[in-house]
């Protein structure tokens, strides 16, 4: 099914959500509201690191107006020495953020929490709220965590048998890395460091939620995943998952940090409690402070080539910031780093660091973007000392299909020289730029290049005939950003009927089957495939109806253009049916019309994406800003263009943040000093060029459309192919980001 | 607390509410009067998503008072459709893809229709900087600053 020629695939269609979003109508997470409810508010701790000796609620629930106060002892116990994991995430972990238990672990950790009749009243309850903490030393960052006097943040912690803030591990090998040293005529090995960066999605955490006295939950919030919020708080509560639906609001951005869960189960025990539905809104401080972000990292790289180029050997040692509980996305870096490259030999190793800061989520191909920034900076000095082009030493390297992948898998499709070709053919590759435009200004022009797994995994899908002929499409994954737009594309092909005639919804958790999370760029690929086995099953359907009427063989009708036909001329003649007509007969010919799928997906292959930045530096303000950015991924097949287009400037626009402006700042106590939008900088519309996708369309053959997956892979090259560019400019390597003015100016003194 | 009484004009109609002093018109917009299509993203003035107009002029209504609305008259993204008919900005965001997300499309076109409404035909350089106090994290500006240069072409056309 790979024929490029459809009408509905590919075009660009208007969203199904669209009116609604641009008129206001839409309701997100904060825009709900239920009959008799209160507010809930969350007390978090003042220290960076202290164990929490007792909490007295006494004197807040007699508060007037105080309707619950919960705290961890209302929750199901999760003892430190039983894991239980519900897909990656640890619910030993996961109990311990929402709640802190035995410490507070972080400046904002949620210690307690109340429902009262209004904000303000809750907030004044928070205040009497006595919490006896003994305040421990705290250690904030990677260098300091892993120093033999640090501070020990969890006494169960064991590394190389002693007490550490490792809290996890992480090895691949290949080959022997010190054989293939020894056989390189050049070796480079540079450390370098990133910062935590936030998410960074404009919706601040929500939800709104009723438990009923007959014990039904019902949950109200935006998440990456309704099934997902339903099990955490299923576990977390003790409530059986028949009993929670959890219906998901629209989005308001997530970018993998709404993958788990900070509110709702502490508002459904306050529901519980309080015997009232409970909101519970986050402010932006709280967001900043306590949700997310990405890891900060500490991370040595060292690359041995041929003269030629050629890559012989790769180590890697990644240290990643988990916050203040174990579980830092150490399959990022260490999985992706050196993955698009066929390298015989290497050892790649990445550590789970703990300190008194919040504890990471997901972020757009958790801990890639990381790796990358290290790899494709030496890669590019490696190439520069050997004088070769550095897109053609990276497609001298490009794994082949049928090669082992460092992490395990055989590679099927390898489209990656594909990308660095789009590149080399695109005329800003071969545009001149004058590096020395005024003075006290330089430029320069970067690449860089990125891999990310993809994704399958559960999904479900429903496809029903209405009476009138027309189809309604229930899937069970958020849209973050125009999934529905795409399966309408996809239903509006197979079914052979306009694009208006098809609307597509996001179920509930119980009105659709099990799907998993919107993340990994998982969605399109799956849900994509489930709809086509939705859909040939619906076709099916029709077949035999028309079947019926004309009373010949199912396998003498086919479908074309939304109507039965007889397949050939011994088929007999008969006139075409029509959806709507088959609609119409329905329930005299066997009743409703539909199909739901449910699948564990598989087959998506990895997705590469190379970048090419040019960058102006004001030498004397050390402001540094982005002139032209293009940016080449395969993507399989855009169902969907113009949010193929954008997942990847959305990717690189935060790249951008990254790379140059965004970071935690901490003050002495171990408290974030910058948790506003004012003082964390993300790229605002003045800050940045256009972005030039190019969108690259090698059909994935495992996926009936041959869709990959997009939204992950633009976020991977952009830190690496911004410094390569500054490097371009200035002469000098970035070995920190960000790369903001004072570390700009700050370097430019040294010289 | 005592509320104080507010008469003012929300999209063209006479609408009185009581409001505490300290609350900002954000809050009354969201909470009581039901106008959700104003988002919060920071509640600071840093994200221009509560973005609204006072007597035609851009604010960001996190920080405004509920009762400096005395005696003005507001527009949220709620009027910026005749009934049915789509703004030109808002059919344009549709059909190029301008939002993912959409949190902060309601700021977005406020903003934007008050940029339009100054200045009919802004480079895009004018178009970035009149939009820099929107922040969207989703898609990258690129399709939105498209979007409104495209809008402001067919509105100089079909006014001429
Ligand atoms: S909510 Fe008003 S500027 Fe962000
Ligand atoms: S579309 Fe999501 S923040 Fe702009």
């Amino acid at each position: 099914m790979n024929d490029m020629s459809n009408k509905w695939i590919g075009a660009r269609t208007i969203r199904p959500d669209g009116a609604d979003k641009v008129t206001g109508r839409a309701t997100y997470s904060a825009d709900n509201t239920m009959p008799g409810m209160i507010w809930g508010k969350v007390l978090r701790s003042p220290h960076a690191h202290a164990v929490i000796r007792s909490i007295d609620t006494s004197k807040a629930e007699a508060l007037p107006g105080v309707k619950a106060v919960v705290t961890a002892k209302d929750f199901v116990d999760f003892p430190i020495d039983k894991s239980v994991m519900l897909g990656i995430q640890d619910m030993r972990w996961m109990a311990r953020n929402i709640l802190a238990k035995e410490k507070a672990l972080f400046h904002g950790h949620p210690v307690a929490a109340v429902a009262a009749i209004s904000e303000e009243v809750a907030a004044e309850a928070c205040k009497l709220i006595e919490v006896d903490y003994e305040v421990l030393p705290h250690v904030i960052e990677i260098e300091d965590a892993i120093k033999p006097d640090a501070p020990i943040l969890h006494d169960w912690v064991r590394h190389e048998g002693k007490p550490s803030n490792i809290a996890g591990t992480m090895v691949l090998k290949a080959g022997d890395i010190e054989k293939g040293f020894a056989e390189a005529d050049i070796v480079v090995e540079r450390t370098f460091t990133t910062r935590p960066v936030h998410q960074g999605y404009i919706e601040p955490h929500a939800c709104t939620v009723s438990h009923a006295a007959d014990g039904r939950v019902t949950i109200w919030s935006s998440s990456q995943g309704q099934f997902m919020v339903r099990a955490m708080t299923s576990l977390l509560t003790g409530i059986p998952q028949s009993n929670i639906r959890a219906i998901p609001a629209e989005i308001g951005g997530g970018f993998g940090a709404k993958t788990i869960v900070y509110l709702e189960p502490v508002a459904v025990m306050l529901s519980k409690k309080s015997g009232r539905p409970v909101k519970i809104v986050m402010t932006r401080d709280e967001v900043q402070r306590a949700t997310g972000p990405a890891p900060g990292s500490l991370m040595t790289v060292k690359i041995g080539a041929k003269k030629d180029g050629t890559l012989v050997a790769a180590q890697g040692t990644f240290y990643l910031q988990a916050g203040g509980l174990p579980g830092s996305p150490l399959r990022g870096p260490v999985g992706c780093s050196f993955a698009a490259y066929a390298i015989p030999n290497v050892l790649s190793t990445g550590y789970d660091v703990v300190s008194n800061r919040s504890k990471v989520a997901a972020y757009r191909a958790p801990g890639a973007p990381h790796g990358a920034f290290a790899t494709e900076s030496v890669l590019d000095e490696i190439a520069e000392k050997l004088g070769l082009d550095p897109l053609d030493m990276r497609v001298r390297n490009s794994a082949k299909p049928g090669d082992k992948a460092i992490y395990g898998a055989t590679f099927g499709d390898v489209t990656f020289v594909e990308t660095m070709d789009a590149i080399r053919k695109h005329p800003h590759y071969k545009a001149p730029l004058d590096k020395n435009p005024r003075p006290g200004v330089k430029r320069g022009r970067g690449v860089a290049s990125g891999f990310w797994y993809n994704a399958g995994g559960e999904s479900s899908v429903q496809v029903n005939i209405t009476e009138d002929g027309n189809v309604v499409v229930t899937t069970g994954h958020p849209d973050v950003g125009g999934s529905r737009a795409s399966i309408a594309n996809v239903v509006a092909e197979l079914m052979g009927i306009d694009h208006s005639r098809v609307n597509v919804i996001i179920g509930d958790t119980q009105t659709i089957g099990f799907s998993n999370l919107t993340g990994g760029s998982r969605v399109t690929f799956a849900s994509a495939m489930v709809a086509t086995a939705s859909c040939e099953k619906v076709v099916g359907q029709l077949k035999e109806r028309a079947a019926k009427i004309w009373k010949i063989d199912a396998e003498a009708v086919k479908w074309e253009d939304g109507m039965a036909l007889p397949a050939g001329d011994n088929a007999g003649k008969f006139p075409p049916l029509s959806l709507k007509e088959l609609a119409a007969k329905a329930n005299e010919m066997g009743g409703p019309i539909g199909a739901q799928v449910q699948l564990n997906t598989t087959g998506a292959d990895p997705g590469y994406a190379t970048h090419c930045v040019d960058v102006e530096v004001d030498v004397d303000l050390g402001i540094i800003r982005v002139l032209r950015y293009t940016a080449a991924q395969d993507v399989g097949r855009a169902l969907h263009p113009s949010y193929v287009e954008g997942q990847i400037q959305g990717g690189v626009v935060q790249g951008i943040g990254w790379a140059l402006s965004e970071e935690y700042l901490y003050d002495k106590q171990g408290r974030v000093d910058n948790a506003s939008f004012l003082d964390y900088r993300m790229p605002v519309c003045s800050d940045v060029p256009m972005i030039e996708a190019v969108v690259v369309e090698i059909p994935n053959s495992k996926h009936p459309q041959g869709v990959r997956g997009v939204g992950e892979a633009p976020i991977v090259p952009p830190l690496a192919a911004i410094a390569n560019a500054v490097h371009d400019a200035l002469g000098k390597r970035f070995y920190a980001l960000p790369m903001s003015p004072p570390k700009v100016t700050a370097r430019m003194d040294e010289a | 607390m005592s509320k104080m009484h507010v008469t003012t004009t929300i999209n063209g109609e006479p609408v009185e509410f009581l409001a505490d002093v300290s609350s900002t018109l954000l809050d009354a917009l969201r909470g009581s009067l039901g106008l959700t299509g104003t988002k919060e993203g920071c509640g600071t003035g840093d994200c221009g998503a509560c973005s609204v107009t006072v007597d035609g002029r851009l604010m960001c209504s996190c920080l405004m008072l509920a009762v400096e609305a005395e005696g003005k008259s507001i527009g949220t993204i709620e009027g910026m459709a005749q009934g049915d008919h789509l703004h030109p900005l808002q059919q344009k965001f549709l059909e190029m893809a301008a939002l993912q997300c959409g949190i902060c499309t309601p700021g977005v076109l406020i903003s934007a229709r008050a940029l339009l409404e100054k200045n009919p035909d802004p480079t895009e350089e004018e178009v970035r900087f009149g939009l820099a106090g929107n922040l969207c994290r989703c898609t990258g500006y690129d399709k939105i600053v498209r979007a409104v240069l495209e809008t402001a072409a067919d509105m100089r056309e079909s006014a001429r």
